[in-house]
């Protein structure tokens, strides 16, 4: 029972159940299923690159081009579907997968090789991605009418009562639970998280390692790049544009330690799940949409207030006055 | 976030040859970049050197080089504040509000100092008393305070502000020097005396290499860096008054992203973004070049978003040179 009262990924989901709840008394309509699954399908996008961003951040690093990465993926995606509509669209996912990785790996290079800070290289390559799509695109958009139907159905479909694309986002989470708690490579991310010393003597290769994590957070930057243009239906160079904080939020909320080692599957789901409940409840109760920034800040700081309050180290204090220093 | 494991120090036969040292410094590759861009900006332009082409590039960094000075310092102690472009966006919306009440100019100012102090002061509590990560902080507090100058004026704008207020922003001191630049220059000063001449300064450093043993030393850990999140939020809200007099209006969207051109600025600068290590000759220097690129590519028709191209790749081109550079000297040795 305490070890059920300590975990935080009960916490959130109470909290969210909590707000649900507060909803419904006043508006009832808000929690029938249909519309709780339009929240579920309108945060899929969000879960997924928060589950990119926690493995990053578990090992002590940060992507902050997520979104950029997304534009540019998405811009390029939308520009190959306009030119040549006959290439199928499994094909495209695919490429989008692929060239996601590529520019992730690109991060984790500078970050293995040259062993620069992760927030230095994401925060160059953050702009350069997202200067790239306007040279790319020559600041043009793509919109619908230049998108091939099948482009813009598949995710929209259904699939034994689910739209695609929740089971988008239901295959990356179990892809992910699968990666961080039956493989050594998911065992590694949290090892070099809490110990990257002992890690290397356990036969870690944490340059190598910390390069996975950037190539995961880039395929699902990517992979997200064809969902969100195929769902807004337009691609322009402002796709996404500061989401990269948005995504790191979730991970907070959802109890992903920005220190590293700290964060779990449900943890970063529930995370992008809250601000998704709060980002729909607020128009439904009538309160203005410019409500939303201040709220996800509160809800920050409030998150990282309480997460700090389990992970302080419980190793031997030796003099109390350092033990907040270190 | 480096890998922990360091290899023993060699001591070396002989000391460096101090002229030698100097000419490879951080500050000296940053003057030859510097000079670099100046040369091909006045090849590349015919509109380029004239004093108030050069005068009019001033304004392209003083705003954020203000912010740099501060951040420089936050960063050495190993933290870093990415709310100030939200600061901005808060102080300005207040002085609106206090524009729409009749404040007079002096009273503008006020107001928006005021809120760069309380907001720092905000960080640097959450910071220091709660012991919480300061870039977790700091993102949260980045949408709070943009969210709450949402909340403020939605879509709308503020617009208005009395001719005298908008000197701080638009007036020249002499001839082509704008005060935004002599501000920016006094502040320059004042930081780098601060930094490298005070006590205060090699407590900064101190706390950067290793905040335990300056704890033990006897520094107050945790009241300097609140001092300095404090003095980030006063410098925001400086800026927030220049730019909003020189804009004449303001926007929640105001400084949107200017929290990463700062960061940039520092660490090109040559700030070690992991602590302890950085000068402010470098963060001027730095703030130069960005200034010289931006202006320089501008004068030569390409977009803004082109050259935050420009400006991300020397960010990562000169941190990642220096690295390569070491590595080739030691292959070969």
């Amino acid at each position: 029972m305490k070890s059920v009262l300590k975990n935080r990924e009960i916490w959130l989901a109470l909290a969210i159940v909590a707000v649900v709840i507060l909803v419904t008394l006043r508006f009832p309509r808000f929690s029938q299923p249909g519309n709780l699954l339009t929240i579920l399908n309108d945060t899929s996008i969000l879960m997924m690159l928060a589950l990119g961003q926690m493995v990053v951040i578990l090992t002590r690093s940060i992507d902050l081009s997520m979104a950029s990465n997304l534009a540019l993926t998405g811009m390029i995606v939308a520009m190959v579907n306009a030119a040549f509509p006959m290439i199928p669209i499994p094909l495209l996912i695919a490429g989008c997968v692929l060239v996601g990785a590529a520019l992730g790996g690109f991060n984790g290079m500078l970050v293995w090789k040259l062993d620069i800070p992760p927030i230095v290289v994401t925060l160059g390559t953050l702009t350069i991605f997202r200067g790239l799509v306007f040279v790319i695109s020559g600041g043009a958009w793509v919109n619908a009418a230049q998108m091939s139907p099948d482009f813009i159905a598949l995710q929209r479909g259904s699939f034994v009562g689910l739209p695609v694309l929740t089971w988008f986002a239901i295959v990356v989470a179990a892809l992910f639970y699968v990666l961080m708690t039956r493989t050594p490579a998911g065992r590694s991310f949290y090892a070099i998280g809490v110990n990257p010393t002992a890690s290397v003597y356990t036969g870690i290769n944490v340059g190598r390692t910390k390069f996975l994590a950037f190539v995961i957070s880039g395929a699902i930057s990517g992979l997200c790049g064809y969902l969100w243009i195929s769902r807004y239906v337009i691609a322009s160079v402002e796709v996404a544009s500061g989401y990269e904080l948005t995504i790191i939020a979730a991970c907070v909320i959802g109890g992903v330690s920005i220190a590293g080692g700290i964060g779990t599957v449900a943890g970063a789901l529930l995370g992008a799940l809250f601000l998704g409940v709060v980002n729909n409840a607020l128009p439904v109760i009538g309160v203005s949409p410019f409500w939303q920034m201040a709220i996800s800040g509160a809800a920050i700081l409030l998150a990282v207030v309480l997460n700090a309050r389990g992970e302080r180290s419980k190793g031997r204090v030796i003099l109390k006055k350092a033990e907040g220093v270190a | 976030m480096t890998d922990m494991i360091t290899t023993g120090r060699r001591l070396p036969d002989r000391l460096d040859n101090p002229v030698k040292s100097a000419a490879l410094s951080w500050e000296s590759l940053l003057v030859l970049v510097a000079l670099g861009i100046f040369i091909a900006n006045s090849f590349a332009s015919p509109y380029f050197l004239n004093a108030w082409s050069l005068s009019d590039l001033t304004f392209n960094f003083t705003e954020k080089a203000l912010i740099a000075l501060a951040m420089a310092l936050v960063i050495i102690t190993g933290e870093i504040d990415l709310s100030v472009a939200s600061i901005i966006a808060l102080a300005s919306t207040l002085m609106g509000l206090a524009l729409q009440y009749g404040a007079d100019t002096p009273m503008l100012v006020a107001v928006g100092v005021g809120v760069g102090i309380l907001c720092g002061a905000f960080n640097g509590f959450l910071v220091t008393g709660l012991k919480l990560p300061s870039i977790v902080v700091t993102i949260g507090t980045m949408s709070l305070f943009r969210g709450i100058a949402y909340i403020i004026l939605g879509d709308q704008s503020f617009k208005g502000y009395p001719a005298s207020f908008s000197w701080f922003g638009q007036g020249y001191v002499w001839w082509v020097i704008s005060f935004e630049l002599v501000l920016f220059l006094v502040a320059a000063v004042i930081f780098y005396v601060l930094l490298h001449h005070t006590n205060f300064g090699r407590r900064v450093f101190a706390i950067g290499n290793n905040a335990t043993a300056a704890q033990f030393s006897g520094v107050r850990v945790d009241r300097i860096k609140f001092v300095l999140f404090c003095l980030t939020g006063l410098m925001s809200g400086i800026a927030a008054v220049l730019l909003t007099a020189r804009l004449g209006s303001t926007r929640p969207s105001i400084a949107q992203g200017f929290e990463l051109e700062v960061i940039t600025m520092v660490v090109l600068g040559g700030v070690s973004i992991l602590g302890g290590a950085g000068s402010i000759i470098g963060v001027v220097l730095a703030a130069l070049i960005i200034g010289l690129v931006t202006f320089g590519l501008g004068l030569l028709n390409v977009p803004g978003i082109v050259m935050s191209i420009f400006t991300g790749t020397l960010l990562i081109v000169v941190i990642a040179l220096p690295i390569l550079w070491r590595m080739y000297k030691e292959r070969r040795a």
